[in-house]
């Protein structure tokens, strides 16, 4: 593949964690987080920004530890537990970082770090690009792809539990109910991008 | 062999990760030293980076906080008048508007990082850590004791009667770590060199099994405090008291302030127990009646036994206080028992016209 194509490729696999396949409403991944902090449009943001950087940046960093560490060695059955520790320590450091750099920036993203620590999506998507063999190129694609899908489907849902706010729910479909039946509808409604790029 | 080449390279990985981590908490989060002025009187000199909640405990000025500074519990309100940064997300649920008017902050998650102007109520600045030696276990009761402890460093507290202490129960038998509990404080504050407690048996509790079976006079015990709202007005309005078993504790600390004072108070103090086994200090208050003469001292009992020959208040707290309690009295009411029996006996007291503003109360959770 020239460079070209490759960078193609990895637009493609963008788009396609973004809308078609969205890590959140295929895999049902990161719902902890999703349920739990989209009641506010701002505060979804601010965690959905900070899990699309810390998505991208991890993949990369996964992808090289992978190619690079575990493949050569023959040990790649290890790469849950070095995927762990990678994604903890550049979180720690990112935090460390952020809140050294800039305090406006911490106010808004970095407070969500520790959070992202642990938001299953996260390692989930190391692992996929692991079992998809997707290039560097098109893992940086998969990374950014995936986080802005997540975060697209959290700031969704905040703005639809803003919505809700002001209507009558029945007793019984109050909280937690009422938000994972929108989350399968927001589910259902993604898969109406199936199709949208053939072969996908 | 693989594994072995696995183990290796991950613990190699990790180790270099966890040092690029030390070397970056050293450089990059390092805040040098910083200053919290507390009250404008005090200055501490801290290292920075910590939360402020962490870093005032560090220097002995403890805020209360029940969740560990987890961010939930919102006890550690402290304001901030100066470097506090704005308010952070985590802050925001904990906080009402006049909180927030008020520069009240949540201290477990405002971190120090440059120098602060803090304001705390003053009775947190007299709360810090004291050591003591058991001078005194008697047994009040089959399973109340009351525990004398002397104070050694310091060697004097200051509270007012109806404050309470946390006492540290130290890692024994099972228990891998130290605990602390809440006891309201007995003894008068006249006599500060020391505090007496009032200790209820908790059958499988680890603070009060550990004083029952463990601790022994001369034993060297720790706690800190003084902390607590509960206490009486300075109005000359008659008083209901509402007390059961170990609830007994903050009373018998007021009662002898009384008693020191010459209040000429109306208070009726109402004491709830099982049987008469169950009562305790009964001639010392009798005795007191005597001396205070707006004082009344009645017990009564719920379940008194054939052989107790009781003639006195039979029936539930509440009961009792349903009876003794005037319809529309100006009285205020002051509380001290289970969460059960206060709600129980609020209940009464707000029939016969004793409204929440007239009504404190010291509840065990």
């Amino acid at each position: 593949m020239t460079l070209g194509s490759e960078f193609a490729h990895a637009l493609v696999v963008c788009f396609a964690a973004i809308f078609t396949g969205n890590i959140l409403l295929t895999t049902f991944l990161g719902m902890c987080p999703f349920l739990a902090v989209s009641r506010e449009v701002r505060t979804a943001l601010g965690l959905g920004a900070a899990v699309a950087f810390v998505m991208t940046c991890t993949c990369a960093l996964n992808w090289l530890a992978y190619r690079y560490v575990l493949v050569p060695l023959g040990i790649e059955f290890f790469r849950f537990i070095l995927f762990i520790i990678i994604i903890a320590a550049f979180v720690q450091f990112v935090e460390m970082v952020i809140e050294r750099v800039s305090m406006p920036l911490y106010q808004s993203l970095g407070i969500f770090l520790p959070l992202i620590t642990v938001n299953c999506a996260i390692l989930g998507a190391s692992l996929f690009m692991v079992i998809r063999g997707y290039s560097f190129l098109a893992t940086v694609g998969y990374g950014l792809g995936s986080g802005l899908g997540w975060m697209l489907a959290i700031v969704s849902m905040a703005g639809i539990r803003r919505k809700l706010a002001t209507n009558r729910i029945p007793e019984g479909l109050q909280g937690p109910a009422i938000t994972m039946i929108i989350a399968g509808i927001m589910a259902l409604a993604f898969i109406g991008f199936t199709g949208v790029l053939a072969g996908r | 062999m693989a594994t072995l080449t696995a183990v290796a390279v991950v613990s190699g990985i990790a180790g270099a990760l966890a040092a690029l981590l030390v070397l970056a908490e050293r450089f990059i989060a390092n805040y040098g030293e910083c200053r919290i002025t507390i009250n404008g009187e005090k200055t501490l000199t801290v290292p920075g980076g910590r939360s402020l909640l962490e870093s005032l405990a560090a220097e002995k000025v403890f805020i209360p906080s029940a969740c560990g500074g987890r961010g939930t519990c919102s006890y550690c309100k402290v304001k901030i008048l100066e470097g506090g940064g704005p308010l952070l997300p985590t802050e925001l649920p904990l906080l009402s508007e006049s909180d927030r008017a008020g520069e009240v902050r949540i201290s477990c998650q405002v971190k120090v990082r440059n120098d602060l102007r803090i304001e705390i109520p003053e009775e947190l600045f007299n709360v810090r850590e004291y050591r003591g030696v058991v001078e005194r276990i008697r047994d009040l009761t089959h399973d109340i004791k009351e525990l004398r402890i002397r104070l050694v460093e310091p060697d004097a507290i200051r509270f007012t009667a109806g404050q309470y202490i946390q006492l540290r129960a130290p890692a024994y038998g099972e228990q891998r770590e130290p605990v602390y509990r809440a006891y309201s404080i007995s003894s008068p504050p006249s006599d500060g060199g020391a505090v007496e407690l009032i200790i209820r048996l908790v059958p499988g509790g680890i603070c009060t099994t550990w004083v029952f079976d463990h601790l022994k006079e001369g034993d060297e015990v720790v706690f800190n405090g003084p902390y607590g709202e509960f206490r009486l007005t300075d109005s000359d309005a008659e008083m209901v008291w509402v007390a059961g078993g170990s609830g007994m504790a903050p009373f018998w600390s007021m009662v002898r302030q009384m008693a020191e004072h010459g209040s000429q108070r109306t208070c009726t103090y109402l004491f709830g127990a099982l049987t008469k086994k169950d009562l305790f200090l009964v001639d010392e208050l009798r005795e007191l009646e005597d001396r205070l003469p707006g004082f009344r001292f009645a017990p009564a009992l719920s379940k008194p036994e054939p052989g107790d020959e009781w003639d006195g208040e039979t029936g539930l707290i509440t009961e009792v206080a349903d009876r003794a309690v005037e319809q529309g009295t100006g009285a205020e009411a002051y509380l001290c028992g289970s969460g059960g029996m206060i709600k129980a006996a609020c209940a009464v007291l707000e029939q016969k016209g004793i409204g929440a503003d007239r009504t404190f109360y010291d509840s065990f959770t």
